[in-house]
């Protein structure tokens, strides 16, 4: 197998996962940054629609690598799609096969299920809930949080914070509530 | 140190909350050293996709444990985390700029248990956190920034109604 088809098959995650923890030391070595992706959003609001919102006066532009970092990770997903992309489905459990085949989920070619994330199914309860009640969920608890699975998961556990233990956990716990409780009536829709 | 002088001090902590104008660097360094962070967001986001880790389906597997990958991506990633910083406490690594790295203490309070909730829900539902939102997007999911856009008004919502809240 050559180099370039190893790179497109999916990575296991004791490759991908060391690569990840080795960004903390990098930002911190290359810049003196901490690891964290959401503070991105509220740069966003502080540049684009501050509002004499004391949360979102700040020099944003003092900032600005965090938003260089979020499109960098925009074009490494251009980059991935042009060239290591892996034109097999994602191989996922049996169980949650046959779970989502019960909502008409049976597209598992692409990141998101193209059957649920696309422009028409914005139409559709099912989709109009999850894009943007979701993003909203994501955004709002993000910050109201004080981190995300980098900011908090990664960094703050790296650095041993017990409030980013309590937020991690609380991730996970929403996760399953959402993901085991609440998403099968979503999907029913 | 300008900048933190127009956050109030009613401010719930802004600085060791949200990662933000902590340690960043004092030195002045030139714009064009911002595409570093570019390149690093590149790498980030190419293995995000590799590893599958902003995969809606991935997400799905993780929270019914059906699956151990995800448990082992974000567990090693802590664990060399953890070591580097570490080693950068124990050896007093100085960032290339010659600048001492102090890591921010974060300090308790109910919003990491309300708002991580909060956040749990939308992971689950749109199978993304902020990072992979925009590799998602990047990799050819147009829709999604839709899910942006509204994360974006979500972070705003939050910054209107912050004092409001029960922190």
């Amino acid at each position: 197998m050559s180099f370039i088809e190893l790179v497109k098959q999916p990575w296991p995650w004791y490759v991908a996962g060391p690569i990840i923890g080795l960004m903390v030391p990098t930002l911190l070595i290359f810049g003196n940054k901490t690891f964290g992706i959401s503070s991105s959003l509220r740069h966003v609001c502080a540049a684009c629609m501050p509002s004499k919102i004391p949360f979102f006066q700040y020099d944003w532009k003092k900032e600005i690598w965090n938003l260089f970092f979020v499109f960098g990770v925009f074009l490494g997903g251009i980059i991935t799609a042009l060239y290591f992309k892996n034109d097999a489905d994602i191989v996922v459990s049996k169980a949650l096969i046959s779970e989502l085949s019960k909502y008409g989920i049976s597209d598992f070619s692409g990141l998101v299920p193209a059957d649920l994330f696309n422009w028409a199914s914005l139409g559709t309860p099912r989709g109009l809930i999850l894009m943007v009640l979701g993003g909203f969920m994501v955004g709002f608890g993000t910050r109201y949080a004080g981190g995300c699975t980098s900011g908090h998961a990664i960094m703050g556990l790296s650095n041993l914070q017990l409030p980013s233990l309590v937020a991690t956990i609380s991730f996970m716990v929403g996760g399953f509530i959402m993901a085991n409780l609440i998403l099968p009536f979503i999907l029913s829709l | 140190m300008q900048q933190h002088s127009n956050i109030p001090e009613n401010d719930f902590e802004v600085r060791s909350l949200d990662a933000m104008c902590i340690n960043d660097e004092q030195v002045e360094t030139p714009s064009w050293h911002n595409l570093k962070y570019l390149l690093f967001g590149l790498v980030f986001g190419i293995v995000l996709i590799k590893a599958e880790v902003v995969s809606w389906f991935r997400i799905q597997e993780m929270f019914r444990l059906q699956s151990f990958h995800m448990f082992g991506v974000i567990g090693s990633a802590v664990v060399v985390g953890a070591i580097s910083v570490f080693i950068i406490k124990k050896f007093k690594i100085k960032s290339i700029q010659g600048e001492e790295i102090i890591l921010p203490e974060k300090s308790f309070n109910k919003g990491q248990i309300y708002g991580g909730l909060l956040f749990g829900f939308g992971w689950a539902m749109t199978g993304a956190c902020p990072g992979p939102l925009f590799a998602q997007l990047g990799y050819g999911a147009t829709a999604i920034s839709v899910t942006i856009l509204m994360a974006i008004v979500g972070t705003w919502v939050y910054g209107k109604f912050r004092e409001k809240l029960p922190h």
